[in-house]
């Protein structure tokens, strides 16, 4: 059986349910951080399919580029920020982190 | 002297009494005693004026008719308001008659008020009265006389509330006014009616256009109803029936106010109006004119017999004697009843002098017993003040004999042509009630006024204090002589029998009627104008052949034209007044006739300037000259027989005669109950109607007030509810509604950011699902 499209789209969508689970599940800041790392990589999986199948051609590509710099940049920022909790904190727990609320 | 010069003196003679009131009232204290000086010179230099400007008139002008000056007062609208100054024989001779008493009872006052604490005001007082009375005297127009008689009545109210320290003089004083007000107010509608119809207030104007046929609301009626309201200011000011009541009680004043205002001078005023007005009043105004007059004539008189107070004898005869000058006028007999005004102003005031020189030597004489609860003005405390007052005793009797009517003295000559005018108007019309009122009190005048000499000067003194007086000083019996010289006869006429030759009645020939001959009396119609309407159609029902037969057929509208039919038949038989017209026309039949012809013709040559023209009524009175002199002489005489038979040499006893006619005797005493009927009626209704507006006020206006309160405080607490309910509900509602959202929604904002995210893709999913 030819791996198509379908395929990729399904492993890109177990992918994205992991990373939402992961992020709505997860205690740990640095684990949510890695769920969200989790539902880029399934977007960029998208891109490329949709490169590979669809007809986006070198554009799926350009993308999967920016979102891969993004995402770096993006855990850079994240981790600041964990590490400044941590600091106010003393620990990353994301439930009790509400001051949002006030 | 010119005209001109003459009215400016009589505005002299105006002003320099007001000058004297305004220069007292306000330096009472720095002038002191001097006041009484300074006023009694200024009233002197008024009573010279006075007496200058009325010889003038009276001998250089006497047929100018009246001497006026106009002035434009203000404008309204198109009207302009005119007032002024006028001066006829009338006025001329109440000029003096106002000034000379008033300066004899300034005089007077010298001594009579000498310890009085407010001397000065006084003085004041009776300045600003000479000036409102020569004010009403001179006044050629209704407005400037209503002004003035507004001030006659204030001076009076000041001055019998003088000694206002007693309850009772500033009762009198207060009722004197009031009473006053209800005649005035009439006396108002009157001068508005013809204001009304004639846009004027000139005397001359207003009887003009009345000749001219010009009548109020073009009716008759309404002429007879203005010329009633007018006098019905006389029936206040002249204390006439139903409004005396004030004048007895006005004698709570000081005794020279008695006689200068409630006994010569003001109450005379309504007689000088009625007599203003009397060419204007109709056949039917002319007769309730009479009626008053004889009634209170006679019902004064009754009660003047009974009272034992000295001023109050005095006072109901001044009452009665107005009653007459009234009548006088009513019946037509006007000279005689200005005549009367005239020498009763001189005898009664000389009697009220007299009076208050008695109660004067009372007064020291009980100082000097040291005793004050004695009446010093009760006469049965007086007696055998003869030998003690002889200068007060003699001017007293003089005046008393002429109040009298016995002959010789002014008062005989007018009462005689008084009552000779009441005579004629019986014969000629059928009211002889007023003829028998007339006779009556002249019966009884006769009668109380020796039982009042009697009683006070005659026989042995009744106390001790009466035994003790003494005559009083000369500014007291100087004017008490004076006044009681000026009341003999040759005075007025030489003829001591006769009033109507001397110079008196000629210079002051009553004034021709101007009322359309149907509504006057056709014997008061000048025959000039009499021939005229007869043969002019003025006389509308009647048709030519029928007013030739009968020449006062001009009357047969006349309401009272039955009993003038009849009268007419009767005089008929009498030789003198056979067919009148005729005799005017022949004028040879009768003796009189020609004398009475030349008359006419004299009176029509000089009709511009003195108004008089004969009419039938003035020879009835001369035809009834010598009856009424008859009955008149023999009426006083028993009055005064009748008067010493019971006080003087004491043939009977008046106590057993009181018990005889005890009804009689309790409703003289008692007034015939006037004031109790008053009580009990007009005053009992006013004040019950006054409680009942109270009620009314209190339960009805103030209910409705209160209903309305309450009607809309209960509005304010179901407003109230409605907002506190409805309105703050709906905001309440609005406010919880949105507090209950924001309860729900802020479950919502947990603050995790895993829960947000959750609703982010549950709310993602939704969308997928709804829109693609």
């Amino acid at each position: 059986m030819a791996i198509g499209l379908t395929h990729y789209l399904v492993v890109s969508a177990i992918l994205f349910s992991l990373g939402v689970f992961a992020i709505v599940t997860r205690k740990n800041a640095i684990l949510v951080l890695m769920g969200l790392e989790l539902i880029l990589n399934s977007a960029n999986l998208n891109f490329i399919a949709f490169a590979k199948f669809g007809g986006l051609n070198i554009e799926g590509h350009i993308a999967v580029m920016f979102i891969i710099v993004l995402a770096a940049a993006e855990v850079a920022v994240a981790l600041a920020i964990v590490l400044n909790i941590y600091q106010n904190y003393h620990h990353i727990d994301v439930d009790e982190i509400n001051s949002l609320k006030e | 002297m010119t005209q001109e010069t003459l009215l400016l003196l009589s505005a002299v003679n105006l002003l320099l009494p007001l000058l004297g009131f305004v220069a007292i009232i306000f330096n009472q204290k720095r002038l002191g005693r001097n006041a009484g000086y300074f006023g009694t010179s200024l009233l002197g230099v008024n009573l010279i004026t006075s007496i200058i400007v009325a010889a003038t008139k009276l001998t250089q002008f006497d047929q100018a008719g009246m001497l006026q000056m106009k002035f434009d007062w203000f404008s309204l609208g198109n009207h302009s308001v005119t007032i002024g100054l006028g001066l006829d024989n009338l006025a001329a001779v109440m000029l003096i008659v106002v000034n000379l008493i008033s300066f004899l009872v300034h005089l007077f006052s010298l001594e009579y008020m000498r310890d009085d604490k407010r001397f000065p005001r006084f003085y004041a007082y009776l300045g600003i009265f000479t000036f409102s009375m020569i004010g009403i005297v001179i006044a050629n127009n209704f407005l400037n006389m209503y002004i003035f008689w507004e001030l006659v009545g204030l001076s009076s109210y000041l001055l019998i509330g003088f000694w206002y320290e007693k309850d009772s003089a500033a009762n009198a004083g207060k009722k004197a006014f009031i009473t006053n007000r209800i005649g005035d107010f009439g006396f108002f509608a009157g001068i508005m009616i013809l204001f009304y119809t004639y846009g004027s207030f000139m005397f001359d104007d207003i009887f003009a256009l009345i000749g001219d046929g010009h009548l109020p609301f073009d009716n008759g009626t309404m002429l007879t109803v203005a010329g009633i309201l007018l006098f019905m200011g006389a029936i206040g000011k002249s204390a006439q029936f139903p409004l005396h009541v004030w004048l007895p009680d006005a004698m709570e004043g000081p005794t020279p106010v008695s006689a200068l205002i409630h006994a010569a001078t003001m109450v005379a005023a309504g007689v000088y109006l009625t007599a203003r007005i009397f060419p204007m009043l109709t056949a039917d105004a002319l007769l309730f004119v009479a009626y008053i007059g004889a009634i209170t004539a006679f019902i004064a008189a009754t009660i003047a017999i009974t009272q034992n107070d000295f001023k109050k004898v005095l006072a109901y005869s001044t009452v009665s004697q107005l009653g007459y000058m009234i009548m006088a006028i009513g019946v037509g007999s006007f000279t005689y009843g200005f005549f009367h005004l005239v020498a009763h102003a001189w005898f009664k005031a000389c009697l009220f002098l007299g009076s208050g020189s008695v109660i004067h030597a009372m007064h020291h004489s009980m100082d000097k017993a040291h005793n004050h609860s004695m009446d010093p003005q009760d006469i049965r405390n007086m007696g055998g003040l003869r030998k003690r007052m002889p200068w007060t005793y003699y001017t007293f009797l003089f005046s008393t004999i002429a109040i009298s009517g016995v002959p010789f003295t002014s008062g005989f000559l007018s009462k005689d042509g008084i009552l000779a005018g009441t005579l004629a108007f019986g014969s000629l019309t059928g009211h002889w009630f007023i003829t028998f009122a007339g006779y009556s009190a002249a019966a009884m005048t006769a009668f109380y006024m020796f039982r009042l000499l009697i009683s006070a000067f005659h026989g042995r003194p009744k106390t001790e204090i009466a035994a003790n007086t003494h005559e009083n000083n000369k500014f007291i019996t100087i004017p008490l002589v004076v006044l009681s010289v000026i009341t003999f006869f040759g005075f007025y006429s030489l003829n001591p029998f006769d009033g109507g030759t001397g110079w008196f009645y000629n210079k002051l020939k009553a004034p021709a009627t101007v009322v359309p001959a149907q509504y006057q009396w056709s014997f008061l119609v000048p025959y000039e104008k009499l021939n005229a309407d007869l043969h002019s159609d003025n006389c509308m029902n009647c048709s030519p052949a029928e007013a030739k037969e009968n020449p006062h057929s001009a009357g047969m509208e006349n309401p009272h034209s039955e009993g003038m039919g009849e009268v007419h038949a009767e005089g008929m038989e009498n030789p003198h007044a056979e067919g009148m017209g005729e005799v005017h026309a022949e004028g040879m039949e009768n003796p009189h006739a020609d004398i009475h012809a030349a008359e006419a013709n004299h009176a029509h040559g000089v009709h511009a300037g003195s108004h008089h023209a004969m009419h039938r009524f003035e020879e009835a009175t001369h035809e009834a000259h010598v009856p009424a002199m008859i009955i008149s002489l023999i009426i006083a005489a028993s009055g005064i027989f009748v008067a010493f038979t019971f006080y003087q040499f004491k043939v009977f006893n008046p106590d057993t005669i009181v018990g005889i006619i005890k009804p009689f005797y309790l409703l003289s005493y008692n007034k015939w109950y006037f004031d109790e009927i008053y009580d009990a009626s007009i005053i009992w209704f006013t004040l019950a109607f006054s409680k009942l507006l109270a009620w009314f006020d209190l339960k009805i206006v103030d209910g409705t007030v209160n209903l309305v309160g309450w009607v809309v405080n209960g509005i304010g607490h179901i407003v109230g509810i409605f907002d506190n309910v409805v309105v703050d509900g709906l905001v309440n509602l609005s406010a919880s509604t949105i507090g209950f959202f924001g309860i729900v929604l802020r479950k919502f904002q947990t603050g995790r950011v895993q829960a947000y995210l959750v609703m982010t893709i549950i709310g993602l999913m939704l969308l997928i699902y709804f829109v693609v």
